[in-house]
């Protein structure tokens, strides 16, 4: 039984919260949904923690879908880049729902709760497909489920610009997605495959071809519209700062992460580094557009009057750094990059349940209403401290190890490495700058009322476990960098 | 025929005349689809494009029409004439670029021809033992592909239940009588005609799914089929007749039991010690598995597609009714 | 139509795509960037069959005596993709009915002068 359970891990990541959606449904009882969809979140999680340790020695693991074998089936392939990215992606989700049991009581009428339970299962499920597939077509299957999903968690907002932002991610995602599927016509059309191994071993022969090299574009094109790759980002503000407390923690710890994976997958699996980075300018128009993420990013962070509206900018700048490592092309970039993607999501998920634990006490996150926090909600404020420095870089932090081994390996890039570097140095002054503007208002300004109206312990141990994490991860760096270079080595392997 | 139609949708203003044209342009598309030797397509494109998808955005327009003239607007700026002409302009030269290189369409020799296509050609005949390759592929080679494609529909309905109301549904039912079909119901002659039409429309869609394997069709096309009749049923009869026949909540049972019986044939096969989906598994003999499996996703798939399309179809059409109203107190 | 050969129809579909692409991009009207899509979407799954489609193949329905059949696997693809076209579709118009409820109007402008500096 243990040795059946084992031999299918691969389909139950997927199929467990996906076929829970519609059982949520079914449950008709406001009270069951959060139980039921914490449990699910939990066994998706421990199913990713088994597929992590199977996959942590380089073994991929292949499943087959309805037992075809590919490419004429539909593939599962599990190697230590997409073992990662499911562990990260479903830890997040077990603690958001761990989360949103009285977060979402508070923001969501009642009697809709259970449609919010069984999207946010659809999105987990549409999230993991995305990463555990090999094949391009199912790719874009799933990823159209998590994308219908998130634009309705969004709607769920309180404000009417919830709406409004729904609908205008509804618009570039499609447009992304439609992209995304004119690409994957295209290498079809030239390669009669769509299994990404397959893909792998006959897209060389007809590299020269403008049919691939368009379709490279689209691809491409399409998926940083849902990364929010600069200046394709113009969705991702609203869309964070307008979607309940919840649905922010999980969407800035997952979605683009999920977008960025796919992205390295087509980049460096599908089409090839030799490609990618040989024959077509990939780098120069990624790093660009990274370093412009960066900064844009983090000056409009700073001038921004809502805290939420801060920390979602302060995610396009986030990105920015995640695609230097990428873009750089070696082992030592590549691992940067997963390891920032790793330690970003749990510094940013910590931050935004701490903006969510403010929210529920005030309906606001203006910076206006963070003053004299630090007094009133004294807890609350200290995790988004430590959360903020993740953000900086400070020493001890996750965010600082992760931006080491970044400047590390933009510094074997000669000039433009040094370009990089003071970028990432620059972006970090400007990440003093909005965080200190947070914090300067919370413990240095007098709040209107003195009474403590600290957060209920069932929003603060999730918060304070993002955060204590923050720290461990910036000293204990053990697991996030051995898996991040295995993954990088699988990657890039004979280019190192 | 069909830049026509769409230059069409550019051009005019009065969205009624759009929607009908982005109706006809579905069809013409369709027609194309069959021109193609794509029988399957033609069908679906048929019943969403030209049907469900237009049907959707009268309702959402009669919701949403203002009464009054648009005032005529201000100028827009450069900025935002001239940088959607420049990314089409952009976009359309990648792709043109991109046409270069491709293997002449129709072409025998086009790698899409060569690699993975022949195989469910050749041997599907013998591993899956129905005609219809479409159907072959679709629910058993690449059968994930499809439950994604159910779970895509079962998303939607989730959204459109949680932006138009889920569990307040009374509105529906107290505010049935909306005007724009209220004539329609006295018209004596639409009664035998539509009383003798739609059991036909059930029936035909009742082949098109148990037929599929046999010829185009399947329990996609099907599902859709089976509510468009009930959807016109509900347009002559009104919504009240129509929920007598089915309540909204019957049709959240439909939709969640069609995904899981989908879902729930891999977990049987799971048990039966196959892989996910795998149908051999499911029968006396492969092929015989084959058949139970297909048949019974493709029930799923039914079930699922056609309860969605009811209720999407109530949903916005209950909100009709309840808006309707409303603007009759605002106006008293 | 089936006897245009080479690359012209190809430039057709591109057309089309492009005439919906723009209308996404350029309306201001929330009903019609959504029809414009459909466009869009649609003109993509006609690029779809296209690849599938094959020199004197019929429809892939296994009969006695037919040997040529244009490629399923295309028309496998673009059934999936018209149904999450039409998901994607109904979601958007009922955004667009709350927009509307929350704000009285579709267009893009006016939403946006509601809603102030943002």
């Amino acid at each position: 039984m243990n040795q059946a359970l084992s031999a299918h891990l691969p389909a139950l990541q997927v199929i467990v919260p996906l076929l829970a959606a519609p059982l949520c449904f079914l449950l008709r009882r406001p009270s069951l949904a959060w139980p039921f969809a914490f449990v699910v979140t939990l066994c998706t999680f421990a199913a990713a923690i088994a597929l992590f340790n199977q996959t942590a020695d380089g073994t991929v693991l292949s499943y087959h879908m309805g037992g075809w074998e590919p490419p004429w089936g539909i593939e599962y392939r599990i190697d230590r880049l997409s073992s990662l990215v499911l562990l990260l992606v479903s830890g997040m989700a077990a603690i958001a729902m761990l989360y949103a049991g009285a977060s979402v009581a508070e923001e969501v009428p009642r009697d809709r709760q259970i449609l919010f339970y069984t999207a946010f299962l659809l999105c987990l499920a549409g999230l993991l497909g995305m990463t555990i597939t090999g094949d391009a077509f199912n790719l874009f299957v799933f990823l159209e489920i998590s994308s219908l999903s998130t634009y309705i968690l969004i709607s769920f907002g309180r404000d009417r610009r919830a709406l409004t932002s729904a609908f205008q991610y509804l618009i570039m995602g499609t447009i992304g997605a439609t992209m995304l599927l004119i690409g994957i016509g295209f290498i079809y059309m030239m390669t009669g495959t769509l299994n990404m191994a397959d893909l792998a071993e006959r897209l060389p022969p007809v590299y020269e071809t403008k049919t691939v090299r368009a379709a490279f574009a689209f691809i491409v094109i399409g998926l940083s519209i849902k990364l929010a790759l600069f200046p394709l980002h113009i969705w991702l503000p609203n869309a964070y700062s307008f979607a309940p407390s919840v649905l922010t923690v999980f969407l800035a710890g997952t979605a683009t992460k999920v977008a960025l994976y796919a992205l390295i997958r087509f980049v460096y699996t599908i089409f090839g580094g030799d490609f990618a980075f040989g024959q077509v300018p990939l780098q120069y128009i990624l790093l660009s557009m990274a370093v412009l993420a960066v900064f844009s990013g983090s000056l409009y962070a700073v001038f921004q009057a809502s805290v939420k509206h801060a920390l979602a900018y302060s995610s396009i700048a986030q990105i920015g750094y995640m695609v230097i490592g990428v873009g750089l092309f070696t082992v030592a970039g590549m691992s940067a990059g997963l390891l920032h993607l790793f330690n970003h999501a749990i510094m940013k998920g910590c931050l935004f349940m701490a903006v969510g634990c403010v929210y529920l006490r005030y309906h606001s996150v203006s910076i206006e209403t963070f003053k004299g926090l630090g007094r009133t909600m004294p807890w609350t404020m200290a995790a988004f401290v430590i959360g903020g420095l993740g953000l900086i870089g400070m020493p001890l932090t996750s965010g600082f190890v992760s931006k080491w081994y970044l400047v590390l390996a933009a510094l074997d890039h000669g000039w433009g490495g040094f370009v990089l570097i003071a970028t990432i140095m620059g972006g970090s002054l400007l990440a003093v700058a909005y965080v200190w503007r947070i914090v300067e208002a919370a413990y240095f300004q007098d709040p209107e009322n003195d009474e403590n109206v600290e957060a209920p312990l069932s929003l603060l141990v999730p918060t304070w476990i993002l955060a204590l994490a923050t720290i461990y991860f910036g000293i204990d760096t053990h697991l996030p960098v051995n898996a991040a270079t295995g993954a990088a080595l699988d990657l890039l392997g004979g280019t190192q | 025929m069909l830049l026509v139609t769409a230059l069409g949708a550019v051009f005019i203003r009065d969205l009624f005349a759009v929607i009908m044209l982005f109706g006809i342009y579905s069809l013409v598309s369709a027609g194309f689809f069959l021109d193609l030797s794509a029988p399957d397509v033609a069908l679906t494109e048929a019943a969403i494009g030209a049907g469900v998808a237009p049907l959707l955005m009268l309702a959402t327009l009669a919701l949403t029409r203002e009464k009054t003239t648009p005032q005529p607007r201000a100028k827009r700026s450069i900025h935002t004439s001239l940088l959607p002409i420049l990314v089409v302009t952009m976009t359309g030269a990648a792709l043109v670029y991109a046409t270069f290189d491709m293997p002449f369409i129709a072409d025998p020799a086009g790698p899409a021809h060569n690699h993975v296509a022949p195989r469910y050609l050749q041997a599907s005949g013998a591993e899956i033992g129905i005609p219809n390759v479409v159907t072959s592929v679709l629910a058993s080679y690449r059968g994930f592909d499809t439950l994604g494609e159910v779970f895509v529909i079962f998303t939607a309905e989730i959204g459109v239940l949680s932006l138009l109301g889920f569990l307040a549904d009374g509105s529906g039912r107290q505010y049935w009588q909306f005007e724009d079909t209220a004539n329609l119901r006295r018209h004596n002659i639409l009664h035998v005609v539509s009383k003798a039409l739609i059991p036909v429309i059930l029936i035909y869609a009742f082949y098109v799914q148990f037929h599929g394997d046999y010829s185009p069709g399947g329990g996609f096309q099907a599902g859709v089929l089976f509510a468009a009749g009930f959807i016109l049923y509900a347009m002559i009869f009104g919504l009240q007749a129509a929920y007598r026949v089915v309540s909204p909540t019957a049709l959240y049972w439909a939709m969640a039991i069609g995904v899981l019986l989908y879902g729930g044939t891999g977990v049987a096969s799971l048990l039966l010690g196959g892989n996910y989906l795998d149908y051999n598994v499911l029968g006396s003999d492969a092929v015989h598995g084959q058949h139970n499996g297909i048949l019974i996703v493709e029930l799923g798939v039914g079930i699922c597609v056609a309860a969605v399309m009811m209720s999407v179809f109530f949903k916005f059409s209950g909100r009709t009714a309840h808006f309707y109203d409303d603007r009759r107190e605002v106006r008293k | 139509m089936t006897t245009v050969l080479g690359l012209y129809n190809y430039w057709i579909v591109i057309a089309l795509m492009m005439i919906g692409f723009y209308v996404v991009i350029a309306a201001s009207n929330l009903i019609k960037k959504i029809i414009g899509l459909n466009i869009f979407q649609t003109s993509v799954f006609i690029l779809y069959i296209s690849i599938g489609m094959r020199e004197g193949g019929a429809a892939p329905i296994l009969k006695e005596g037919v040997e040529v059949y244009a490629n399923p696997l295309p028309h496998v693809l673009i059934l999936t993709a018209i149904v999450v076209g039409v998901a994607t579709t109904a979601l958007g118009l009922s955004l667009i009915v709350r927009i509307k409820e929350a704000y009285g109007s579709i267009e893009e402008d006016d939403i946006a002068e509601k809603d102030g500096s943002l």
